[in-house]
């Protein structure tokens, strides 16, 4: 039996009184990819911030279920969803650096957190882990804007893999990037995954069959199946899986 | 040719304003400049007494600027953290409903005629500061710069907020993503990301500060001093001026031509932080 880095289970979640997941059950498997594949709006965001309990802060959302990391529901009372995001990383779709250099970028978990290791040395080591060290080294003082869009992405890698997270999401990290960016973060996001789990978004099913272990597929709030990532791309069990890979559909 | 008629309209309206503020700057110079043929410049910036109205008469701007800055500072000392704490207040903890609520009060706050402003530190603030401090004098710097701070609260708070309001909720979610807690999101984040609008509705405070009127006429006293003791009277550049225009200073004398020496210089003043605020909203639009 494989280790689990997260256990969802029955997790519902809704917007004012409108139910956007209802009910998933869902394993994400240590050291692998599980990418999140499904039509815009069927609730994948929704799902992803349920893990790291980014959920809390988006007004007038309501959640229900239990959501296990490390044997503890994140969800039961009294738990902290602050020391739960220090431990789940997350980077979203679009480029989100802070409007500080690209050091203070990666510095910054490590300052709020109270790091009492070596900063400088951490940031170094979370830039070689996002593969933006050679690029940066000499400008680590600039401001984070001057990146491209490609590298602005893989600066917010460094700054979550600067916590050393079990557990990296990512919300379509690749929809503003041009190909050639988006293959560089892939590659990255192979070889960080002997480091720790990842759960990607993405709207782009080539991205999930060339790079996630296994496949989670969302259909209107349901998870309509799950599997590993090769066997559902070549015989999906639901006829609905079927349409959405081969495109058939949304 | 209906068009064309409203567009002339319009445009003289426009030029209208120009033209005027042109008109101004040039009657401020032309007596100024008549104000320093009898005074030297030199006896202007740097005599420490002014009393244009007695025997000897003495021109010295010193302690006016000096009223004006003690009066200000106090008022910025009660204005900047006020109306920044409560810009945070609004802009990253209260619920979307009382903001829609405080907003539009601040903002008819900001609207009161400063003379009521003025009425309550004189019936109100005053006799709280001369029973706290009994030396104090009925009419004292405090008293008019804490009413002017008061005063200041809402448009500090309300440019404030607009600037925190502006930086973009990504932002607020990657600090979020990193553990951070509410209060380092808004104070490493959100404060940081919206400096120069804050900056700039200081600015702004302190430029109205300087030119407000009523409050010191009415509370600051209009004895022009040297001194940075708020628990004295004292006189602003403003209250000066309003002094001489409501007495009789005949048109041509020397007192009436005092007048708009200090005019200028108070322009010059405001006019320059007015600029100064401006090119910070400019300069630092943010990027993001
Ligand atoms: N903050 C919100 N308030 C209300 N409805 C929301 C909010 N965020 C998302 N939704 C709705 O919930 C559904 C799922 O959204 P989301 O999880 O973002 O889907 P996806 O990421 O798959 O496109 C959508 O219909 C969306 O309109
Ligand atoms: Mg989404």
């Amino acid at each position: 039996m494989m280790e689990r880095a997260l256990s969802i289970r029955n997790l519902k979640v809704s917007y004012k009184d409108r139910e956007v997941l209802k009910g998933i059950d869902l394993d994400i498997y240590k050291n692998k990819i599980t990418a999140i594949i499904g039509p815009s709006g069927c609730g994948k965001s929704t799902l992803l911030r349920c893990m790291n309990r980014m959920i809390d802060i988006v007004e007038g959302a309501k959640v229900s279920g239990e959501v296990f990391f490390g044997g503890e529901n994140i969800y039961a009372p009294g738990v902290d969803p602050v020391k739960i995001r220090f431990k789940i990383g997350m980077v979203f779709q679009k480029p989100n650096p802070f409007p500080k250099s690209i050091f203070e970028n990666v510095a910054f978990g490590l300052k709020i957190n109270g790091y009492t290791g070596d900063i400088p040395q951490m940031v170094e080591k979370s830039l070689r882990w996002a593969g933006l060290w050679e690029e940066v080294k000499d400008r680590l003082k600039d401001d984070a804007y001057v990146l491209s869009g490609g590298q602005q992405q893989r600066l917010c890698i460094a700054r979550a893999l600067a916590l050393e997270p079990e557990v990296l999401l990512l919300d379509e990290p690749c929809s503003a990037l041009d190909p050639v960016s988006t293959l560089r973060i892939e590659e990255l996001l192979l070889n960080l995954k002997e480091r720790l789990t990842i759960v990607i978004v993405t709207h782009n099913i080539q991205q999930a069959a060339r790079i996630a272990d296994y496949t989670a597929f969302l259909l209107d709030g349901n998870l309509v199946e799950f599997g590993e990532t090769s066997s559902m791309f070549t015989v999906p069990k639901d006829k609905r899986t079927e349409d959405f890979i081969t495109g058939r559909f949304g | 040719m209906r068009e064309k008629f409203i567009q002339i309209l319009l445009a003289s309206a426009a030029s209208a304003s120009v033209i005027i503020m042109i008109g101004i700057v040039f009657s401020l110079l032309g007596e100024t400049a008549g104000f320093f043929k009898e005074v030297t410049i030199k006896e202007f910036l740097t005599e420490t007494r002014w009393t244009p109205l007695f025997t000897p008469a003495h021109y010295g701007i010193l302690p006016l600027v000096c009223g004006t800055a003690l009066v200000t500072l106090i008022a910025v000392m009660v204005a900047a953290p006020v109306g920044l704490a409560s810009a945070l207040y609004l802009s990253e903890y209260a619920p979307d409903s009382l903001r829609r609520v405080v907003k539009p009060v601040l903002e008819i706050l900001a609207g009161i005629p400063s003379i009521v402003y003025g009425y309550f530190a004189l019936t109100f603030v005053t006799p709280i500061i001369r029973s706290v401090f009994p030396e104090a004098n009925v009419f004292n710097a405090l008293s008019a710069g804490i009413v002017m701070g008061i005063m200041l609260i809402p448009m500090v708070s309300s440019l404030s907020e607009d600037a925190m309001m502006s930086v973009p909720n990504s932002l607020r979610e990657a600090a979020y993503a990193l553990g951070a807690t509410k209060l380092e999101v808004s104070c490493k984040v959100v404060l940081p990301a919206a400096t120069s609008g804050i900056v700039a509705s200081f600015i702004l405070a302190i430029s109205r500060a300087i030119g407000e009127t009523m409050i010191v006429a009415l509370a600051a006293g209009s004895t022009p001093k040297l001194t940075f003791n708020p628990l004295e009277s004292i006189q602003t550049m403003t209250a000066f001026i309003v002094q001489v225009l409501l007495g009789d200073a005949p048109f041509g004398s020397i007192e009436y031509k005092s007048v708009y020496a200090v005019a200028s210089v108070l322009f010059a003043m405001t006019l320059s932080l007015n600029i100064v605020g401006t090119l910070i909203v400019r300069r630092y639009r943010e990027v993001y």
